[in-house]
This record gives structure tokens, C-alpha cells and sequence, in this order.
């Protein structure tokens, strides 16, 4: 119970009230403001941003076993600041917190950590690069070679990531707008992982192989007031292109539309409000709530017009702010393997 | 008519079988008349009284009083009946012995709502109470109580008097005292009287006199 | 009408006050007992919950250093790092100008679940809590804290008293502990695959949730405590309708004036229940007042046996709960309800000439009294079926109910018939008299006798049980306490160093050799002991068969204790398979109060031969001069002050909070007492204007006054004498109920019961004075009534 009132109470820096999905949209006081024409630094910015307030490090995975199986695999870490600082110690405002799952199609299995930052019990280093909260880790020599581990209460994974394209900057060069209002973050993304290793589960130890997807994003607003959620797709397309795509959506039953195409070899292609479209066509009751399990999806400047379905309908997060997140397989003028992820549905 | 009776019966529960104590009642009294019910002990004089007050249901028969039926009344009818309309003055005196005289005096009254203090204080006067209505009733003595009894039925103003031996613990010279007392008050008012007694004294004194022998009029 | 009916029925209050008197505080006593009880039980749990959920102790497993001293928080960042879910916290003294501050902190991200339940509400910034440091507390230990430290403090009574809860950065910050950390709390639910605790953390031992033992000592507490309340209340209870019947009756007159003069009978019931209604309710006022100042006092004992037993403390003032101020009212209604619905229920019925005598209330004949023998068999045949084939602990408390209400109905023509068989065989006229008056005055008394007899009962069975527990305590003690010192090795080697010394310098050492198994299905714990005068000597058995120590050193047998003998049905002789392909019969049976475990015991050899590689860690040790072994261990050998337990300090300080627990119980046994006591005087007092025309011819006869109140004082003498007669049996068998079936139900162990004939005596000595004491009033009253009030009497024509 207490963990679910930190989590609440985690994006409040401030005594005002929450606004937009999970407080996202809260004014951001002090903290530093993503700007355009920002100039990315790497290996130094795979690392935290303790002056920004919220930022994580999201990777996602389509898997298969030998005999077949799908599977998706979830690993993200947290860091939500109270304070633009870090300090040495318990004192630290950085809270650190991490989601993990691993779904097929008749099973959905999640795990949930908290930490407090300064302590080294959680964290986020760039050279060598490693993220980390108690024994879930996402470290490697470089970015480009990484090893990613997981447990929770029934299952666990060992996975090793090797980069076989570049990273992709969305939006502006990395300046990603999220509203009319102008709210933006710093993202960027490297979907060219190519994944082997093994995961435990109940039923015993499974070898997979498959691709993954890492998003990289920081900013301290990105959400409007008026925003209640999104919907965010990853999708890797058979012949090799991949398209991000996602919807703001607002009170008003309005979205803003935002998506990304890219090609086999790295380039990218930034498509502003209106041009990605999405509509939900089938709902399930997932959690006592009504959520969209399959999509049809379009991108007309490229040919998008797909089907975009749920391995697995019930793939609900039940952690302490909850949410749909989970692999999805994709048919249509394009077809392929993706993730979904869909907030704010009450 | 005041009161008006009609082939009334009454048993009671005996060791076999009913005791039949009323074999057929018809009366009739008219307002300011007064009426001496005698006979022998056990000879259901009282119960008729009792039948007459609503403080108990006839078996067969009609009782009306002022126009109305008993039989037709329920509790809280004839409650108010007795409140307002007839005054009961029982042998026992029956007064409220945590009350003041004077208390005692005006409840029926209060009761009913119509509180004459007037009137009050001159049948205090009147019945020479006036001296003890401070006093409790346990103070009084056995004359002075029924005084009491009667100032409090007369007190509210009903139109039907029933008195059960009013005079029966009493001494001959406050006996006489008491009844003229009541008769003169009764004739101030225009009420009927009804008196149940077995002395022909005070038998005399009422404009007629019924006698109950076997559970009939003779 | 409403208002003149009211007056008139509330006007008899003002001319018997004492009446009026008698029915408040009768139902105020009767609210109180019962109030204060509860208001102890619900202080009591209050603290207990507040100290186990802020201290967490017997929730969760603990990881701890073997000598208690804090260590490193990198342990605990390495534990966490290998995947185990564990939460820092750290603990200590501060010391203010106040006195001592019990000061905790907490990760409240990560402490498991429920553990503490401090207000977090929106109010309090995360962030100042988190980097800065907020202290949470009671008022009372605010008050302490106030100006002492720099953090802001927060008022949250849900907190135990005496401690401060705060973040664990606050608190190394503020008890100058940088980095350290008393122990680590261990969730209950882990990830599969992790690495041993050992291997990641060897300085840690896990220490495990503590087990319900010290619950079931306060368990029997509060058992106890509640019967009290209840058995107060019934006796309470009793006066009250004692007092209700006898003010409805002594007003029939009246009731049948008021409808012959035309108040309808709706009216009438309805102000009879108003009226009761506002005695309920200020009599409830009143009562949980009482309560309070009762609980008030009380509580200091009360805290001091939870300080023992729990080790926490509690508030030292009595809090205004829901729970019980609530349960009072509720239970003053209930009582004046219960009381008056009978005599309600007539008046409704009454057929409106009925003869408007007062008579005796409740009880006016023989007759009435055998009908009520009647009911009392009837009730004490179902407590004799309960007690053959009941099964449950609602059932032993039905056993109860019906063995002491059917005794209270019993009583009537107990004493009728005991006054009967005097009667014939009195000589004089006087005493025949006197005897034949005794007996038409049981029916008048029976209500208030009716408590006595069960405020006696209750006093002897109560302290017969409470004795014959610290009897069995104390032998317990001394058995299962009989090594004078208990040492604890941290490690083989040292255990068998150890074990070396004390062959040469102890008289007799007693290793532990103990496993974890399931006995007949049952969790139990099996112990291979070295057999020998230690053994012999102190152990006593509840049943047993041969020589049973010699036996179990041969190998031959084993001894089991009552829990697991009961919950496994199995007694002495019966076989039992023990470990795997060890079955040996059961050589005796011994106690082991408290324990929720099973507990099984067989010689160390053959122990040995089973587990071969359980080494003895821990050591019993007989020493004539334990201190000095004590001191010599410590410096020889270099064990640590936490690792030699005194026991006969353990011994002394368990029957110390023993005694306190009884203390209390004992208080409210003289209070139930006095409250018979009191229904007594009440009885006569209310009695003695009916009792006038019944002495007044006694007297015209011949017998003075003064006689006439010495034979009331007799009366009483002999009506109390009477019912301690029949209480001390109803006592014993209380005790009886309690002692083999109540605790048998409620924990699993039965305990031998113990008879003390001289308390007793002194118990019946007791409620005679306080029959006599009550009596002395009327009785006073009585040889001073003016002679003009008797002769009234002839006077009137009744």
C-alpha cells in the first residue's frame, strides 16, 4: 500500500495537484526544459539527466523459442527526480523504479522494483554503460553490446543485446513535441537489437532469439494538462523498415499524432500531428477496464495500412500506475512483429 | 339520552364453566338525572358500572354513551371517552399518591385539555380541600381522599358521573356530607349520576333507584 | 396528555428516591464494570497493534548480526544487488531533555507491505521527508521531541508510545550512524533462483518471525478480562431487574388510574419507554464515566504486565474509544430493555381492573420458584450435554452461561427448601416465625442473592483457577528453566570447545540437539537430550508409564508433549514415528504450555544415530555458581554477553509479569463484590415499606423493635451464609470448566486444578460481612420506625 502511495505521490514535486496521466503533465518548476536544436553527446547521454524529471531506459523484445513460441519480453527503468539534483546518500530526490515482463500468447507475467537513488541500489551509468536496480541490469562494455537481466517472483531472463544499426533520433533531430502546447522531450531509440539468450519460466528454461527495441527519453513536462494517455507502437516490419508511431490523447477525445519511419539502413523520417493515424477495433476487458487489443493503423505517406493485434489481449502491467503493454503481431499492406503500450484507460 | 343501555350480558371465567353475572341489562338516564344501582354483594352491580365506563367489554347487548356505541370504540377511543365525557369516582379513591391533592385535583382536567382553574378552585372550596392541597394523599384521611377523588372527576367536567360506593369507607356524617356535595355540584352542572351503592340512605336521595338481583333489573 | 401522563408516572420517582437511585446506579455500576473492562481490552490492543506494526517484530523474518550490533549498509546494498527483497532498518536511543526517544527508521520504499501505517497523506512533501527528514509520533512523544531536533515532527497516534518513525537517512543522520543499519527486514515473498543469504551476507543470521507464543499469553489476558465484563454486567444486570420489575409493580396502582381516567395505552407504553429511554441514557452517561476512572486506574498495571510481556509500552492515559464508550451505551440500553420488557409486556396485557396490590415482584411464590427449578434443570442438563459431547470454545462459553444462570434459577428453591427443613424442626414461636417470614422473604431477595451467589462463584472460581495456573507456572518453570545457564556457540568449533569446558568445570551440561520436523503431521520440534538427574528430577509428567527416563535413555521410548499428543490423538503406550524409520512408544506425556508447536523428546544417542550431522550449538548447563561460570566463560573463552542467557533471572522476571496479570483480575473480583453487595442493601432498603404490614401484627403481638431488627441482621446472616454454601461448589465447578474444558479449546493444554480450602473460608467470610454490611441500614431503619406507621397498618382498610 505504501508503495502504491509513493508511486502516486512520485511525480508531485510540488504540493499542487496531479495533471495529465500519472502527473506527467505537471508544471516543471525548476527542472530543465528539453530544447530544439540540441546536440546529442554519446557515450555521456545513454546516461541519467538528474536535472530533468523524468526519464527512462525502455527496451522491448519479440522473441521466439525454438519450437515457435512468441514471445515478448518488457525491461524498463525509471528515474523520476523530486529535486533537479543527486545527492551522495539516502538524501538522493532520484527515485528509481522498474517494470519487467515477459508475455506469450497465454501468459503474462510482470515484476515491480523501487529504489532510492544515491545509495547504489538502483542507477544509471554511461561509461561503461550500465542501468541497474537490485538485480535487474542493462550493462555492456558499450551501447552496442549489452547483456539484460530480470527476475521476478515466477520468472526470469538473461538476454544478450548486439547492435546491428544505428541509433535514431525522433522527432526534430531528437526534439520530441507531444502537444500543440509545445511540450517536448529528448528521444531517441535503438531498434536494431538482435537478442539471444533464455528465459526462465515456471514451466522451465526456454532458449530464445529475436529482436529488441530500446527507447531512450527525458523531459520534465511531457505531457499537456489536458493530456489522459497514449498509445504507442513499435513496429518492425518484415522487410526490414520500422515505424514508431504514437497517439496523445486528450480529454476531449482529440489525439495528437506523432511518428517516426525508418529505414533498413538507420535514415529517418519525422511525420508531424495528423500524418499517423490509428483507431481502435476491437476492445477487451482487461482489468475491469475497456482497452483496444487490435488496431488499424495507417501512415499513407508510406503505404501503412495494417492490422495491428495482441498476442496476448491481457498483457495488463498491474503494477502501481497500471497500463497495457505487450507484443503484437502486425497484417496488412505490411506485416511484422511490434509492441504496443496504451496508458491512461480507466 | 346520556347513557343508554340495551339487553346487556356479561359472564366471567368460573372454575367450570362461565359465571353469568349480567342476564340482560336495559337503562336508560337523561343528562342532570341521577340514578342509585343497588343490590346484593355479587350481584354485578360494579361490573356494571365497570361496563358502562369502558373498563371493560360487554358480552352481548349495547352500551351507548352520549350517542356512541362502546362496543364500536377501541382503546384510545375509550380512553378519551373517559377523559372527557364520563368521570369515574371508584371505591378505592385511586389517587395518584405521588401527586399533591391539588395535583390530583386537576389531572383528569389536564388531561383532557379543558383546564377550568376557576372552576378548580371552587370545587376545592367547595368539597373544603382547600387546606390540604399541599399535602399528599397519604396525609389525608379516609373522607378527605374520597373528597379528592370526587373534586378530580368532577374537575373535567363530564357529562356521565359513575360513582362505586363513593361513600362506602366512610362514616355516616361525612358520608351525608360527601353526597350532598355531589348533588349539589351535579345539579350545578346538568350531569347524570349514576351511583352504585347497597345503602338505602343514599338510595333514597337519587331521583330513582334500579336493583340488581341475579343479574337482573327488578 | 403526553406531559401529564409523564409527570404523573415520573412523580413516584420523586417520592422514592431511594427506588430512583437504586435503578441509575445499579444500571450505571453495571455499564461501568463492563465499560472499564473494555476500555482496558481496548487500550491494550491498541498498543499491541501500534507496537507490532510500527516495530514490525512477528511479522516478518529479520536478518540480524549474531551479537545484535549494527552493521555495514553495503551489506545491505549487496543483498539487494544479488536479488533479495529485503528493507533497511535502523533503530536507536536519542536522548532529549525528556527523556529517552525510542527512535526507528524505515525505507517506506521498500519495507514490505502494512508495516508502517503513518499518515502519509498528501500533506507531508515527499521530498522533505525523503531528503530532509520527518519525524512521525504520538503526542506525547512529540511533546517530547519538541525542540530537541531540527526535522519537523508530525502527531500520528496510531504510533506506539515512546518511538518516533522516520526515514532511515533521518535517523543514521540523527543517531550519528552513518551507513550502518540495525538489521534488514525480509519479505515474505522472494524471486525464485537467488544465491543463500550465507553466501552473499555470511555476518547475517535470519532470525524468524516470532511466533504466536506471546499472543496466546495476552490471548487468555483479554479471555479473561472479557468473562469478567460479562459476568460484572450480569450481575449488574440482576439489580437492574430487580429495580425496573419493582418500580413497574409498586406503579399498577397508578398505571390502572391513569387509563381508568382515560390515558389510552399506547400513550402509557410510550412514556413508560421514553422514561426508561432517558434512564438508559443517563445511567449509560454515568456508567461509562465510572468505567473510565475504573480503567484509568487499572491501566498502569495493565501497562506494566504488557511492558513485560511485550516489551513494548503503552500509553499511559486512557483513550475515548469508539469500541468501548459505544459498547456501554449499547449494553445500558440492552440491560434496561431486557429488564423492563417483561413488565412492559404485562402492563400492555393487564386487563385494566386488575387488582392494583403490590406484590413481590418477579418471584411471588412457591409455586414461581419451582417453575424457575424447573428452568434451572433444564439448563443445567444442556450444560452437562455440552460438557460430555460440546466441542468448540463458543461451546465451553455456552457451558458457562447455562451452569451459572441455571444455578442463579436454582436458587429460589434451594434456599426455600434449606428454610423449609429448619422451619420443622424450630421449637419456639418466635423462630417459627421467623423461619416461615425467612421463607416468604426469598422470593423479595432471590434477585439480589441471585448476584451474590454468582459474585461468589465467580470470586472462587476465578482465583481458583488463577492459583492453580501459577502453581502449574511455577512448576512449568522450574522444570523447563532448571539449567541455571543457557550459552549459545556461534560456531562448531567453538560449540565443541565449549562443550569440553563445561564437561570439566559445569556439574551437568545439557546439549541442545534440536531439528525442525513434522511429527504425526503435526510442526514440531524434536530434541535429542542427554538423560540425567537434571531430567529425572525436575520433569513432571501429566501421564506416564514405566520408568520413563531410563527408558528414553535406552532408546526405548520417547516423551511428547500435550499439544502434540492431543492434536495428533495419541496418548501414552501408543506408538509414534518420530523420524524416518524411528517408531518408539510414547513413555509420557509432559506440559508445555504456550506452545504452538509439537514437541517430541528421545535420548541424545539416538538422536545422534537419525541426524548425524546436527552438531549441539547451544548447551544447558547446571552450575552451583552460575556467575562465576558465567565470567569465566566470557573470559576464557571468549563468548560474547549475548551468547549466556541467565535463566533464573528469566524465571523471576516471567512470574513477575505473572503476578501482575492476576493483580487485575483481582481488583475487579472485589468489585463484583461490591456490586452484589450493593444489590443486596438495595433489595432490603426498597423492601422495607412492603415489609410493614407484615411486621406490624408481629409486633402488636408483643416482639419490640429492636428485636425486630435484630432478626432482619440474622436474616441476612443466615440468607448469605446460605448462598456462599451453594457458591463454592458453582466455584469449583467454574473452575472446573475453565481450567479443563475453556482452555483446552481455547489454547490446547488443560491444567490440573488446584483446591485451597482457606481462601474459601475467607471468600464466604467476606460475602457474609458484605451481606451483614448491607443489611445494617434496613435493619437500622426498621428498629427506629415510629410506632405510628405500624399502627397505620390496622388502620387502613387494605
Amino acid at each position: 500500500m505504501i508503495v502504491r502511495l509513493f508511486c502516486a505521490l512520485l511525480f508531485l514535486a510540488s504540493p499542487l495537484s496531479a495533471q495529465g496521466f500519472a502527473g506527467l503533465g505537471t508544471d516543471a518548476e525548476g527542472f530543465s526544459v528539453p530544447a530544439e536544436g540540441f546536440d546529442f553527446d554519446f557515450p555521456t547521454d545513454h546516461g541519467p539527466h538528474p536535472d530533468y524529471r523524468i526519464e527512462w531506459w525502455y527496451l522491448t523484445a519479440n522473441l521466439q523459442a525454438d519450437d515457435g513460441t512468441a514471445y515478448g519480453v518488457q525491461w524498463t527503468l525509471f528515474r523520476s527526480a523530486l529535486a533537479p539534483e543527486t545527492i551522495e546518500g539516502w538524501q538522493d530526490p532520484q527515485i528509481w523504479f522498474a517494470h519487467a515482463a515477459v508475455t506469450s500468447e497465454d501468459t503474462h507475467l510482470t515484476a515491480e522494483r523501487i529504489a532510492r537513488g544515491g545509495i547504489g541500489q538502483a542507477g544509471a551509468q554511461a561509461r561503461p554503460f550500465s542501468a541497474w536496480i537490485d538485480d535487474w541490469t542493462m550493462a555492456g562494455p558499450s551501447f552496442d553490446a549489452m547483456r539484460l537481466t530480470a527476475r521476478g517472483a515466477q520468472f526470469a531472463y538473461d538476454l544478450n543485446l548486439m547492435a546491428k544499426g544505428p541509433l535514431v533520433f525522433h522527432g526534430q533531430n531528437g526534439y520530441s513535441v507531444k502537444s500543440d502546447q509545445g511540450q517536448a522531450s529528448y528521444y531517441y531509440s535503438q531498434p536494431f537489437f538482435e537478442v539471444a539468450g533464455t528465459l526462465s519460466l515456471p514451466n522451465g528454461d526456454v532458449d530464445v532469439t529475436g529482436s529488441a527495441w530500446l527507447d531512450r527519453e527525458w523531459s520534465s513536462q511531457p505531457l499537456a494538462e489536458d493530456q489522459s494517455g497514449w498509445d504507442w507502437f513499435s513496429l518492425s516490419f518484415d522487410s526490414g523498415d520500422k515505424l514508431m508511431g504514437f497517439l496523445l490523447r486528450d480529454r476531449d477525445g482529440d489525439a495528437f499524432s506523432s511518428a517516426t519511419w525508418i529505414e533498413p539502413d538507420g535514415t529517418t523520417t519525422a511525420f508531424e500531428n495528423g500524418a499517423f493515424a490509428a483507431q481502435p477495433v476491437t476492445l477487451t476487458e482487461v482489468a475491469g477496464r475497456e482497452v483496444p487489443t487490435t488496431w488499424a493503423v495507417q501512415l499513407p505517406a508510406k503505404g501503412i495500412d495494417v492490422e495491428v493485434s495482441a498476442l496476448n489481449p491481457m498483457a495488463w502491467m498491474g503494477v502501481s500506475i497500471p497500463y497495457w503493454e505487450g507484443p503484437v503481431t502486425v497484417s496488412g499492406s505490411y506485416s511484422g512483429v511490434g509492441y504496443l503500450e496504451m496508458t491512461g484507460y480507466e | 339520552m346520556v347513557l343508554s343501555i340495551q339487553n346487556v350480558t356479561k359472564s366471567f371465567p368460573g372454575a367450570d364453566e362461565p359465571v353469568p353475572v349480567l342476564r340482560g341489562i336495559d337503562l336508560a338516564l337523561a343528562s342532570g338525572e341521577t340514578l342509585a344501582l343497588t343490590g346484593e354483594s355479587g350481584s354485578g352491580k360494579s361490573t356494571l358500572l365497570h361496563l358502562v365506563g369502558g373498563l371493560d367489554s360487554v358480552d352481548g347487548g349495547t352500551i351507548k354513551v352520549d350517542g356512541k356505541d362502546l362496543a364500536q370504540m377501541d382503546d384510545a377511543a375509550r380512553a378519551a371517552m373517559r377523559r372527557s365525557d364520563v368521570g369515574v369516582v371508584f371505591q378505592q379513591f385511586n389517587l395518584i399518591p405521588s401527586l399533591t391533592v391539588a395535583a390530583n385535583i386537576s389531572f383528569q382536567a389536564r388531561l383532557s385539555g379543558v383546564v377550568d382553574e376557576a372552576r378548580i378552585a371552587e370545587l376545592t372550596e367547595a368539597l373544603g380541600l382547600t387546606p390540604h392541597i399541599a399535602k399528599f394523599p397519604e396525609a389525608l384521611s379516609g373522607g378527605q381522599q374520597q373528597r379528592v377523588a370526587i373534586a378530580r372527576t368532577m374537575a373535567a367536567k363530564p357529562k356521565l358521573i359513575l360513582a362505586d360506593e363513593p361513600t362506602g369507607n366512610l362514616d355516616e356524617a361525612t358520608a351525608s356530607d360527601v353526597l350532598d356535595q355531589m348533588l349539589g355540584l351535579v345539579a350545578d352542572t346538568g350531569a347524570a349520576l349514576m351511583i352504585v351503592t347497597h345503602s338505602q340512605i343514599v338510595a333514597a336521595r337519587m331521583d330513582r333507584q334500579v336493583h340488581l338481583r341475579q343479574g337482573r333489573l327488578a | 396528555m403526553i406531559f401529564a401522563s409523564f409527570t404523573a408516572l415520573a412523580s413516584h420517582w420523586s417520592r422514592n428516591r431511594l427506588q430512583f437511585l437504586a435503578l441509575l446506579l445499579g444500571l450505571a455500576l453495571a455499564t461501568g464494570l463492563w465499560s472499564g473492562v473494555q476500555a482496558i481490552n481496548a487500550e491494550a490492543r491498541a498498543s499491541y497493534d501500534a507496537a507490532a506494526a510500527t516495530l514490525g517484530e512477528g511479522q516478518y523474518d529479520q536478518l540480524v548480526t549474531e551479537t545484535g550490533d549494527r552493521f555495514a549498509q553495503s551489506t545491505y546494498i549487496a543483498l539487494r544487488r544479488a536479488g533479495w527483497q529485503v528493507s533497511p532498518v535502523l533503530e536507536g536511543e536519542l536522548r532529549t531533555d525528556q527523556g529517552l526517544v525510542q527512535i526507528l527508521g524505515l525505507d517506506a520504499l521498500t519495507t514490505p507491505g502494512g508495516l508502517a501505517p503513518v499518515g502519509m497523506d498528501g500533506e507531508t512533501d515527499l521530498l522533505e521527508f525523503l531528503t530532509q527528514g520527518v519525524l512521525f509520533a504520538n503526542s506525547e512523544t512529540a511533546l517530547r521531541l519538541d525542540g530537541q531536533v531540527t526535522l519537523a515532527i508530525v502527531v500520528d497516534d496510531n504510533i506506539a508510545p515512546g518511538i518516533a518513525v522516520t526515514d532511515i537517512g533521518a535517523a543514521q543522520r540523527l543517531l550519528d550512524a552513518d551507513n550502518q543499519l540495525s538489521r534488514l527486514i525480509v519479505a515474505r515473498a522472494q524471486p525464485f533462483g537467488l544465491p543463500s543469504i550465507a553466501s552473499v551476507a555470511p555476518d547475517l543470521v535470519r532470525q524468524p518471525a516470532q511466533d504466536a507464543g506471546a499472543d496466546r499469553l495476552t490471548d487468555s489476558f483479554h479471555l479473561n478480562l472479557t468473562a469478567f465484563g460479562f459476568l460484572s454486567f450480569a450481575v449488574g444486570i440482576f439489580i437492574v431487574h430487580g429495580t425496573v420489575s419493582l418500580a413497574f409493580e409498586q406503579r399498577r396502582g397508578m398505571v390502572r388510574t391513569l387509563r381508568a381516567v382515560g390515558v389510552p395505552l399506547r400513550t402509557l407504553i410510550g412514556v413508560l419507554i421514553a422514561e426508561l429511554v432517558a434512564f438508559a441514557l443517563i445511567a449509560g452517561l454515568l456508567g461509562i464515566a465510572l468505567g473510565y476512572v475504573m480503567a484509568s486506574v487499572l491501566l498502569p498495571n495493565v501497562a506494566a504486565t504488557l511492558q513485560g510481556l511485550y516489551g513494548a509500552q503503552v500509553a499511559g492515559s486512557l483513550q475515548l474509544r469508539p469500541e468501548w464508550w459505544l459498547s456501554g451505551m449499547a449494553i445500558a440500553f440492552l440491560g434496561t430493555g431486557l429488564a423492563a420488557a417483561a413488565a412492559l409486556w404485562k402492563i400492555a396485557h393487564m386487563p385494566l381492573l386488575e387488582s392494583a396490590r403490590p406484590r413481590a415482584w418477579a418471584v411471588a411464590s412457591g409455586q414461581t420458584a419451582y417453575r424457575l427449578g424447573l428452568a434451572a434443570s433444564v439448563l443445567l442438563s444442556i450444560a452437562v450435554a455440552i460438557a460430555i459431547w460440546g466441542q468448540g470454545l463458543v461451546m465451553g462459553f455456552g457451558l458457562l452461561a447455562c451452569l451459572l444462570l441455571g444455578a442463579a434459577l436454582a436458587l429460589p428453591v434451594l434456599l426455600r427448601g434449606a428454610v423449609q427443613l429448619v422451619e420443622r424442626h424450630s421449637k419456639s414461636v418466635m423462630w417459627q416465625w421467623f423461619w416461615a417470614d425467612t421463607k416468604q422473604q426469598v422470593p423479595g431477595l432471590s434477585l439480589a442473592l441471585m448476584a451474590l451467589l454468582l459474585a461468589t462463584a465467580a470470586n472462587v472460581g476465578v482465583s481458583t483457577m488463577v492459583s492453580s495456573f501459577r502453581v502449574t507456572f511455577v512448576d512449568f518453570l522450574d522444570q523447563r528453566l532448571a539449567p541455571e545457564l543457557y550459552i549459545r556457540a556461534q560456531d562448531e568449533v567453538q560449540a565443541q570447545a565449549l562443550e569440553t569446558y563445561l564437561i570439566a568445570n559445569a556439574r551437568e551440561v545439557l546439549p541442545s540437539l534440536s531439528v525442525e520436523t513434522d511429527i504425526a503431521g503435526i510442526p514440531s520440534d524434536l530434541f535429542g537430550v542427554r538423560v540425567g538427574p537434571t531430567y529425572r528430577e525436575n520433569w513432571l509428567f501429566l501421564d506416564q508409564s514405566g520408568d520413563v527416563w531410563s527408558d528414553v535413555a535406552a532408546g526405548r521410548a520417547v516423551v511428547v508433549s500435550e499439544q502434540l499428543a492431543r492434536r495428533a490423538g495419541l496418548w501414552v503406550d501408543d506408538p509414534v514415528t518420530v523420524a524416518p524409520g524411528i517408531v518408539l512408544p510414547i513413555g509420557a506425556v509432559v506440559a508445555d504450555y504456550g506452545n504452538p508447536r509439537g514437541q517430541a523428546v528421545m535420548s541424545e544417542t539416538l538422536f545422534k544415530q537419525s541426524f548425524p550431522d546436527i552438531q549441539p550449538m547451544q548447551f544447558g548447563v547446571r552450575s552451583d555458581d552460575p556467575a562465576a561460570l558465567s565470567l569465566a566463560l566470557r573470559e576464557d573463552l571468549g563468548l560474547s554477553d549475548a551468547a549466556i542467557i541467565d535463566q533464573a533471572a528469566i524465571k523471576s522476571f516471567s512470574l513477575d509479569v505473572f503476578e501482575r496479570t492476576f493483580t487485575i483480575t483481582g481488583a475487579l473480583n472485589v468489585l463484583t463484590l461490591a456490586v452484589a453487595a450493593f444489590a443486596i442493601l438495595m433489595s432490603l432498603l426498597t423492601l422495607a415499606a412492603m415489609r410493614i404490614p407484615q411486621l406490624a401484627p408481629v409486633w402488636a403481638l408483643g416482639l419490640t423493635r429492636r428485636r425486630l431488627g435484630q432478626l432482619e441482621m440474622f436474616r441476612a446472616v443466615v440468607l448469605a451464609f446460605l448462598t456462599t454454601v451453594f457458591a463454592i461448589p458453582l466455584g469449583l465447578l467454574l473452575a472446573w470448566v475453565l481450567l479443563s474444558y475453556v482452555n483446552v479449546e481455547a489454547f490446547g493444554w488443560k491444567l490440573p486444578m488446584y483446591i485451597f480450602p482457606g481462601h474459601y473460608a475467607v471468600l464466604s467470610m467476606f460475602a457474609i460481612l458484605a451481606a451483614v454490611l448491607a443489611a445494617l441500614w434496613p435493619a437500622w431503619n426498621l428498629a427506629k420506625t415510629p410506632p405510628s406507621l405500624l399502627l397505620k397498618v390496622f388502620a387502613n382498610d387494605r
